[in-house]
């Protein structure tokens, strides 16, 4: 009642004004200057803000033009005036860089696919047929969402020293093999189709893999789509598991290169360091540029939902 | 229904459940086990020590400067995340193409490898050729020594691990306010209620859900930092940076005491446990009311 009441005051005080014009423009014009004031104080904080972020990336891309005494300038240069482009090749010869890119492909690559390979199947059984024990068997899946791997690296690695897996691809890939993150997030999407969709389906004597592979899962994939990100970036980005399941170049991938080149070319050759660094981020970025929405959403999905 | 009818969803379960029990399920029982054994991890032969290995961590000082830290670098970090980016969110949550291109950039360090952030960020923290020592010089202040002193290495990180996290936080803020129904909005406009009673009487409450989530979410990953420690300070100096997980790095693969360092593990575990069943019983009350 008393939102109503205010919003017919509004218009009636408005009339009441009209005589005082002069005031009213005065004060109309001390508004519009206000308005000005605030906006370019907002853009200006806006401009702010996207700096905090974003030069850190611009100074990494300069260093990495630089010769070790340009770096050493201040004020500093933001443009190089003739950019040493040598630093990158410097920085992939400090190791096997093509190996440690082959790694992380192949490791990132291996672990999505195998992850889609176990946790369609498993979140469209969770979702859809009612079995005994599917009530526990899914609490392990939710005992896995809370443990952070980085909480059990000591007994994973006693464990795949065991198995001989130490050093090897599979060591890295095997225990992300699946997704807890993965099935939670595929199960609630299979539970939103309708039923009566399976059921026509199911009428028409459709085997039961071709329901899924034919109609479920082109259903859910958008949500297919946001895992993959997820999971692709994660993984590339990893250097705490590679980092404490290798001993050896054999199976290391480009995060650990390149943290290592700090202890070939020794400490305070920024330039080198920071070429090496732009190899690592710039697919990444390039990526997150192209499909802004798409990654945001789906590492903002993961909180909301 | 035939048997193959039967038997089908634990086939389809199953291969899920293998990984999750030989990787994630195991290694918990695995280490609460070892955490009451002297092993050096070559030797055949584990001895049992009872509950030595914890009665050792709590009576050493070193550990207990290593908890003290842990939880000094999660309170700042949480608290000046989740308070930030709260901010950010209510002045950035505008579906213009501008803020679109902000909330970008925020949320840019977010997907960034820690590798990269940690060595970018020791550069810029360098105290003789850094960056950010330029910039505060404009402002009139004297060289800060960043990660190489212990009064200000941690504080430092605290700020690393902020940047990198509070575009994320924004985003999910921003997710949480337009959950918000509009009518609610319209109606506090309609009363002329002031910008701040609107802020504490509704957007608070209405968004108290996500910011219990973000505040669990970021404790959960702050009590097991690693990798910027790992990078910019390996925990020095002298301690001052030393935490939990880098802790149980070290004594567990550079001075192989394995029973001690799964001790130290099974210490996180609790901390960590206890938060996520915080963290769960709050979602699943959430999932009740909506």
């Amino acid at each position: 009642m008393k939102a109503a009441n205010r919003a017919i005051e509004g218009p009636i005080r408005a009339a009441a004004g009209t005589p005082m014009n002069g005031i009213r423009s005065k004060r109309a014009l001390l508004r519009t200057i206000m308005n000005v004031v605030l906006r370019l104080a907002n853009a200006a904080g806006l401009l702010l803000l996207v700096l905090i972020f974003a030069l850190p990336f611009v100074w990494m891309l300069s260093t990495s033009l630089k010769t070790l005494p340009e770096t050493m300038i201040f004020p500093p240069e933001w443009i190089p005036r003739n950019p040493v482009w040598k630093n990158y090749v410097d920085a992939w010869n400090t190791g096997p860089f093509l190996h440690y890119m082959t790694n992380s492909v192949i490791i990132a690559v291996s672990i999505l696919l195998l992850q889609m390979l176990t946790i369609i199947p498993a979140s469209y059984a969770f979702a859809r047929y009612k079995f005994a024990g599917s009530g526990f068997l899914f609490s392990i899946v939710m005992v896995t969402l809370m443990i952070p791997s980085q909480l059990i690296f000591l007994p994973v690695y006693l464990e795949l020293s065991a198995f001989k897996l130490l050093n090897t691809h599979l060591g890295l890939i095997l225990p992300f093999a699946s997704s807890a993150f993965g099935i939670f997030l595929l199960r609630q999407a299979f539970r939103q189709i309708s039923d009566e969709l399976i059921e026509a389906a199911r009428l028409d004597q459709a085997a039961e893999w071709k329901i899924i592979v034919r109609i479920m899962v082109p259903m859910v994939k958008p949500v297919l789509v946001t895992f993959a990100l997820f999971s692709f970036i994660a993984h590339w980005n990893d250097y705490f598991w590679p980092l404490v399941m290798t001993t050896n170049e054999t199976a290391r991938t480009l995060p650990i290169g390149i943290a290592k080149i700090r202890e070939v070319e020794g400490v305070g050759t920024w330039n080198i360091l920071m070429a090496g660094n732009l190899i690592l981020v710039a697919p990444i970025l390039v990526v997150f540029f192209l499909s802004q929405r798409q990654i945001i959403k789906a590492f903002v999905y993961n909180g909301v939902k | 229904m035939t048997v193959w009818h039967k038997l089908r969803p634990y086939g389809m379960v199953a291969p899920a459940i293998i990984i999750f029990s030989l990787f994630f399920i195991y290694p918990i029982f695995y280490m609460i086990y070892l955490s009451f054994y002297d092993w050096n991890f070559i030797s055949p032969t584990k001895t049992f020590v009872g509950i030595q290995n914890f009665v050792d961590l709590l009576s050493e000082p070193e550990f207990m400067q290593v908890l003290s830290n842990t939880t000094v670098y999660t309170v700042l970090t949480v608290t000046l995340t989740t308070a930030l980016s709260l901010l950010l969110a209510l002045w950035l949550n505008r579906g213009n193409f501008f803020y679109g291109i902000v909330q970008g950039a925020i949320f840019s360090p977010h997907i960034i490898s820690l590798v990269s952030i940690s060595l970018l960020w020791s550069w810029l923290m360098d105290p003789e050729y850094g960056l950010l020592n330029w910039v505060i010089g404009l402002f009139g202040f004297g060289k800060l020594q960043w990660l190489s002193h212990p009064s200000t290495s941690l504080v430092s990180l605290v700020i690393v691990a902020v940047w990198k996290g509070i575009g994320y936080n924004t985003l999910v803020f921003i997710a949480g306010l337009q959950s918000i129904p509009a009518d609610i909005y319209e109606a506090a406009s309609l009363d002329r209620s002031r910008p701040w009673t609107t802020f504490t009487k509704l957007i608070l409450p209405m968004l108290s859900p996500t910011i219990f989530f973000l505040v669990i979410i970021n404790m959960i990953g702050s009590f097991q930092v690693f990798e910027t420690i790992a990078i910019m300070t390996q925990g020095g100096p002298v301690n001052s940076t030393n935490t939990l997980v880098y802790y149980i790095y070290e004594y567990g693969f550079r001075f192989f005491k394995i029973g001690y360092a799964s001790a130290a593990g099974v210490i996180l575990l609790v901390i960590v446990g206890i938060l996520t069943i915080i963290y769960f019983k709050l979602l699943s009350n959430r999932v009740h009311y909506r």
